[in-house]
């Protein structure tokens, strides 16, 4: 659906050159929702930009719908975006535009027969919820009212792609919460391929199918959004899925323990109180839970518990590897000192 | 001499007083159509073939950016002059209201054109990149976008322009080219006739008042954000 192959953008800079993408080849399939995460600078945001040419690449492809975007002259470039929404952080409307002609707009720029316009533009009103805000001004919306109208604006012409940059991060929780619903809604409706780019990992936790993590402009580590919560590799994966499941321990409560502090991770459907109580059984250690969570990702549940045990060294040391067996996922955290 | 206003006299200035304050706005007027329908489109150029636009030409820009700012740097008295031999061409004539509005139409249009390229530049640019990405072209992008979202700034650069065009008449005087502005020259500085003088300038006064006032009036109406 989205191929992107060895792309690179540079920025020339009087003093210098500021390399923002740095050979990312990305591949994103038809209905997904793909979520690119990252610090700030890190080069998400021009990656995203490259997609509908926003950015002239420096080299590297970019095909959309099997359409080469990077190869197209200006005409064609226009009628390829108009195949691939976008919305933005901070909406982007035409303020001396009502809500319905900043809509209209879009379809305008398809050449739509005004009738058709009209129809339409009261279609898409209905989907994003604003059909009572239609001759109001855009300075007269909510932040997120706002952000409705830049998806409505995205959707006019039916497109195959809609590019998210940064769509949520200026607005309240609650109102994130019933973007990423809407978005989410018109995916599965529409069957519309999402790409997202976030620097909170609770966007890609709600709504994303895979996810690719970038740095200084490299894309370091891509897959599955809930094998990267359950197994990140890269230090910084760990530390964006850390922003979520991350939960500290008081210090006095460590410095208190007499036992070992084990942290356990399970995926999925394993049935999790089995494990541990048969680990006591077979091996004589208690248990104490400490810290637990159980997070769900796409509906999948990915446990974390924070235990202590006690008992016997060697007793502790086999129950370890018992549970280890059969999880995968045990990391023992504090030795008692 | 004391400063004293004989009303009879103001009375018999009337007629003259009128037909000034005619070709003035006659001068005014010529000159801010020509600004508006040459000056606009040379601002729009200067905005969109700037750096990061959708036109981007740094040579276009350069060599329209200069000639813009050759004209502007010439001061006006003399653009006046040298400009006659053009105004002769235009109107076949190198005195009157007709001939002056020459001089300033000419050098309105850099003035009103710089305005309009800083009214763009108050825009924000992700508006316009946002338009980009929805796939609408240039000629879109301009009458959709820029002109209606700079609308207000660009009502501002007409009152001032106009303004601006109101002070420079009086300057046409030199070339004989009549209005308010010359007869406060004729009388008032030339003859040290001061209530020739003060009248001319609170007829100015009032005029240039009214234009600021419809002005931020109109500006303000438009201001959607």
């Amino acid at each position: 659906m989205i191929q992107i192959n060895d792309l690179v953008k540079v920025y020339n800079t009087k003093k210098e050159q500021v390399i923002g993408v740095d050979h990312v080849s990305l591949s994103i399939q038809k209905g997904e929702i793909f979520g690119i995460v990252g610090y700030s600078g890190a080069g998400k945001s021009s990656l995203l930009r490259c997609l509908n040419l926003l950015e002239k690449p420096t080299s590297g492809e970019i095909i959309i719908d099997n359409i080469s975007l990077t190869k197209l002259n200006q005409r064609q470039l226009r009628a390829a975006r108009l195949k691939i929404g976008m919305i933005f952080q901070h909406f982007y409307l035409v303020s001396s535009k009502t809500v319905y002609e900043n809509i209209a707009f879009a379809l305008k720029a398809a050449n739509l027969p005004s009738k058709k316009i009209h129809t339409r533009v009261l279609e898409l009103l209905d989907m994003v919820g604003l059909t009572d805000k239609k001759d109001v001004f855009p300075a007269q919306l909510s932040g997120g009212q706002k952000q409705r109208v830049g998806i409505a604006r995205a959707l006019a012409n039916n497109p195959t792609v809609l590019l998210c940059d940064e769509a949520t991060s200026a607005l309240d929780p609650s109102t994130t919460k019933s973007i990423l619903a809407l978005l989410k809604k018109i995916n599965k409706e529409l069957g519309l391929t999402i790409v997202l780019i976030t620097h909170e990992m609770e966007v890609v936790k709600d709504i994303c199918d895979r996810m690719a993590v970038m740095e200084a402009g490299k894309v370091i580590e891509e897959g599955p959004v809930y094998d990267m919560f359950a197994n990140p590799r890269q230090e910084l994966t760990k530390s964006f899925v850390n922003s979520i499941l991350q939960f500290e321990l008081p210090s006095h409560l460590l410095e208190e323990r007499t036992g070992k502090i084990i942290k356990v991770t399970f995926q999925g459907v394993i049935a999790e109180e089995g494990i541990i109580s048969d680990a006591f059984q077979q091996y004589s250690v208690k248990g104490n839970i400490l810290h637990g969570k159980i997070e769900y990702i796409q509906n999948n549940p990915l446990g974390i518990f924070i235990m202590e045990l006690t008992g016997a060294d060697h007793e502790i040391t086999k129950a370890i590897a018992y549970i280890k067996g059969r999880t995968k996922n045990v990391e023992v955290i504090h030795h008692a000192s | 001499m004391p400063l004293s206003i004989d009303w009879h006299y103001i009375i018999e200035l009337l007629p003259d007083l009128n037909s000034a304050f005619f070709e003035t706005l006659y001068m005014v007027g010529i000159s801010i159509v020509v600004a508006i329908i040459v000056g606009l489109p040379i601002g729009i150029l200067l905005f969109v073939t700037d750096k990061g636009l959708f036109l981007e030409n740094p040579i276009f820009k350069n060599i329209v950016g200069f000639v813009v700012n050759m004209v502007r740097s010439i001061p006006f008295i003399i653009l006046l002059i040298a400009l006659l031999p053009l105004a002769k061409w235009i109107t076949n004539t190198t005195i009157g209201p007709t001939a002056a509005s020459v001089s300033l139409s000419v050098a309105a249009i850099p003035f009103f054109a710089r305005i309009v390229e800083q009214a763009f530049r108050e825009i924000d640019k992700g508006v316009i990149e946002a338009s980009v990405a929805i796939g609408a072209s240039p000629w879109m992008i301009i009458w959709q976008v820029l002109i209606p979202e700079a609308r207000p700034g660009i009502i501002q650069g007409i009152t001032i322009t106009i303004i601006n065009l109101i002070a420079y008449s009086a300057m046409a005087g030199i070339v004989g080219g009549g209005g308010v502005g010359d007869l406060a020259i004729q009388y008032g500085y030339y003859r040290y006739d001061n209530t020739v003088m003060i009248t001319t300038v609170v007829v100015l006064i009032c005029l240039v008042q009214i234009i600021q006032f419809f002005g931020d009036k109109l500006s303000k109406a438009l201001d959607k954000r």
